[in-house]
């Protein structure tokens, strides 16, 4: 007993005042579209599609990358020619939207040679992050206070998002004095944080506990596959794909696994106090 | 005598039927009703453990589907597999489940996904296909497309049901209480203590099999990395050893030290957080928090010495991708004395707490007997007194140079499932040391050609933290993935479990489980 006491002692506060104070060595790739000459090496060598390449109407291409498909392998950064990759360390990071992820450029094509010149970035169809942000207040708006039951529900996870999920439930994160318990039921809870990809084999379970839980039921989607269906694909005779897939998603936490601050920040973005940015 | 003619004479047959395609890994053909007999004696007389039994659909080249057994003869430090050719008409094969368990979920499975009748299994019933699974949906056969499959109405699943006077079942699952994975659990009790425990797995069954074969082998990497998370070094170990094996790739002496690195990393990491979530169980707060601290200064370590905290992106074909310079070793080094003193006080606090001890001693025994029979592997098979252990019996990476004890513990309770992790933590810390100590001066990967071979096969294999990892891998016409058999240790240790639980009570069900810490994903896949 008293060496229990004096170990605790000892061992002091492990807390970290400000989690978010890190700067990783790694986030996830960022394409410089002023100096990407669209040559598709990236794009081949991506293992789950995050990054798209196509041709559209009348001498232009598109490239697209998009953070809710990508594992953050880093393939794409050592295979571009161009040297066209950052990477961004902010581990903040947050959508209320799919198309929020994606980040898309427009080439054009010269007929002649096949040479692509970045002309300019696309704006994602559907609302902007402010815009998302006011709308999602203004749901919740009163109902969450600040404080939030969080229940987790792995819909087909390889089970690293919760291994960073638990994380952050440890002494140098402590999610719990920002306010966030997770909680043994979906009745008790305001949040479902949902890892997937929803297997056809949880998507049952998954309506069951979201019809469980009371209004307003936020759904936040953590990890690659959560966001997308990650490298486990979409649509296919196992795998459903996205959150989005089968529940209305109201945050993305997008990493493969996500970090532990991000998927702090999604927690803080779904209970209103922060906003989502990218 | 040679290990050919050792297992030519154990299995009774001229000794150019047994062939060794590659160093530690033997094949042999036997016919379809010589399955039992050969299993029989592989066991008897060999000494050997089934580690994996999976089939291929081989009827566009061949007009077969195969069966194959893949058996660890430690003694010889060599793998045998056999294969027997399955007549598609028949589509069914002599089971060996009845004298082998280790087969029973193997030979279901092979029934699930392929069609192929294991003949005289006692309980031939569905493994990994819900009941809301159409008959015939046989997704890994090569004709099946990987499409979503409709659902068909039925029961819930067939539970044995419990009779008499104040008996009754508990439902748990799969959605739980905590931050685990989902599994269902039906207990049957008696008041608190429980009669028999059944399961139903395969909710996070992903296709990841089916997703091999339609991926280019090179991307095969990431989802390997992705079969468990927990043990994402060991599943992309183990498939980029099957493809090094099946392409004569030989590693790098620093790569093959590199990797060693990770995979006692991982272990060290695992078996941490674990010794935490141990005390969790139990309501012991304090040393529940110094593990979770400690775990996290480990995996807060892998990221900066390799970029990703659950070192993701490390493993390549040919190598590794990080490379640890000095001052990164002697940082690694540091750690370690730091850990090395945290972790004993750490283990001391818990075994010293009679509160603690009461809780684990003599709690979810898994016997002797019953691990040897059910042919539980790894760490859960140490602890109940089998010594087992690949790095030993059938060394990868640089364990062959390496000097390290395999702790044994008879117990087979949660006591000896905690101590067996405290005690391989001490031999990770005497490995990672000795290869510190030793780096090799070589590159850190070499080249890969951009071509496999055609029409090869290769088993790659690890004993990553929780047992053994094996991945076979077949290659087709024009040298991309025919199959890929990822076969987990949880997938072997499940029916571990189910034995151990009998007889405790229900409360005690959370400690229990976790001192096995399976992982749903990679025995569902």
């Amino acid at each position: 007993m008293f060496s229990i006491i004096a170990k605790s002692l000892k061992t002091g506060v492990l807390t970290e005042a400000d989690p978010f104070a890190v700067t990783p060595s790694f986030g996830f790739p960022r394409i410089d579209f002023t100096r990407c000459t669209a040559c598709e090496d990236c794009a081949r060598v991506c293992p789950t599609g995050a990054i798209q390449a196509a041709p559209t109407a009348h001498g232009e291409k598109t490239v697209s990358l998009s953070y809710g498909a990508c594992i953050q392998c880093r393939q794409c950064v050592a295979a571009c020619p161009e040297g066209a990759f950052t990477v961004s360390t902010n581990v903040e990071v947050a959508a209320y939207t799919r198309e929020q992820l994606t980040r898309t450029g427009v080439f054009d094509v010269d007929a002649a040679t096949g040479a692509a010149r970045f002309r300019e970035i696309v704006v994602n169809a559907g609302p902007s992050l402010s815009e998302s942000a006011d709308r999602f207040r203004a749901r919740i708006r009163g109902r969450l206070g600040r404080s939030l039951h969080v229940r987790q529900v792995d819909a087909g996870s390889c089970n690293a998002c919760e291994l960073e999920i638990a994380a952050t439930t440890n002494p140098l994160y402590d999610l719990e004095r920002f306010g966030v318990h997770l909680v043994a039921s979906p009745r008790h809870a305001d949040v479902l944080l949902v890892t997937g990809p929803v297997t056809r084999n949880m998507e049952i379970a998954l309506r069951k506990t979201y019809e469980a839980a009371p209004d307003p039921r936020v759904v936040v989607a953590v990890g690659a596959c959560g966001c997308s269906g990650g490298i486990f694909g979409e649509a296919t005779y196992a795998a459903v794909g996205g959150v989005d897939r089968v529940l209305p998603v109201d945050v993305y936490i997008p990493g493969c696994p996500p970090r532990p601050q991000a998927i702090l920040n999604g927690l803080l973005v779904a209970m209103g106090v922060r906003d989502a940015r990218l | 005598m040679t290990s050919v003619a050792t297992v030519a004479e154990a299995l009774g047959v001229p000794s150019w039927n047994v062939r060794e395609r590659r160093p530690g890994e033997l094949t042999f053909d036997a016919s379809a009703a010589a399955l039992p007999d050969v299993a029989d004696r592989t066991a008897a007389s060999l000494g050997g453990r089934l580690i994996s039994l999976f089939a291929t659909d081989e009827r566009d080249t061949a007009g077969t589907f195969v069966v194959h057994q893949v058996w660890s003869l430690p003694g010889m430090r060599t793998f045998l597999r056999v294969s027997a050719a399955i007549d598609p008409a028949a589509a069914s094969y002599p089971s060996i489940a009845a004298k082998h368990p280790a087969a029973n979920w193997f030979e279901r499975e092979v029934m699930d996904f392929f069609g192929l009748t294991p003949e005289g299994h006692p309980n031939p019933v569905r493994v990994g296909l819900h009941n809301d699974w159409p008959e015939h949906a046989w997704a890994l056969r090569k004709d099946f497309p990987d499409a979503p499959v409709p659902r068909v109405p039925g029961d819930f699943h067939p539970f044995r049901p419990v009779v008499g006077e104040g008996v009754f079942q508990v439902p748990v699952g799969p959605v739980h209480a905590g931050i685990i994975e989902p599994g269902h659990f039906r207990f049957g009790v008696a008041g608190e203590p429980v009669l028999y425990l059944q399961l139903r797995l395969f909710y996070v069954h992903k296709g990841t099999e089916k997703r091999f074969e339609r991926m280019p082998w090179r991307r095969g990497l990431f989802l390997a990395e992705s079969i468990s998370g927990d043990t994402s070094v060991g599943h992309a170990l183990a498939y980029a050893h099957a493809l090094e094996r099946l392409a004569d790739i030989d590693v790098p002496a620093r790569a093959s030290a590199l990797r060693t690195i990770l995979l006692e990393l991982e272990r060290m990491y695992n078996h941490t957080a674990d010794i935490g979530a141990l005390a969790t169980d139990v309501a012991f707060t304090v040393p529940a928090s110094r593990g979770q601290a400690l775990r996290e200064g480990l995996v807060r370590l892998q990221d900066e010495l390799f970029g990703t905290r659950l070192m993701r992106g490390v493993v390549a074909f040919g190598g590794v991708t990080r490379d640890l310079p000095p001052h990164a070793c002697d940082r690694l080094r540091a750690h370690l004395r730091m850990y090395e003193r945290a972790f004993d006080e750490l283990i001391t606090l818990l075994i010293d707490a009679g509160t603690f001890t009461d809780r684990v001693d003599g709690t979810g025994i898994l016997g002797n007997q019953a691990a040897r029979d059910l042919g539980v592997v790894g760490m859960a098979a140490r602890a109940s007194g089998v010594d087992t252990d690949f790095r030993r019996d059938h060394p990868h990476d640089a364990y062959a140079g390496l000097r390290f004890d395999v702790p044994v513990e008879e117990g087979g309770d949660v006591r000896a499932r905690l101590m067996i992790r405290a005690r391989e933590v001490e031999q990770s810390l005497l490995i990672l040391r000795q290869v510190l100590d030793a780096m090799p001066d070589t590159a850190i990967a070499t080249t890969v050609p951009d071509q496999l071979p055609p029409r090869a096969a290769a088993l790659g294999w690890v004993e990553a933290w929780r047992g053994p990892c094996t991945h076979w891998i077949a290659t087709d016409d024009r040298g991309e993935i025919a199959r890929v058999k990822v076969t987990d240790p949880s997938f072997l240790n499940w029916p571990g479990l189910v034995h151990a639980v009998p007889g405790n009570i229900v409360p005690d069900f959370p400690v229990i489980n976790k001192s096995f810490n399976l992982s749903y994903s990679g025995n569902d896949r």
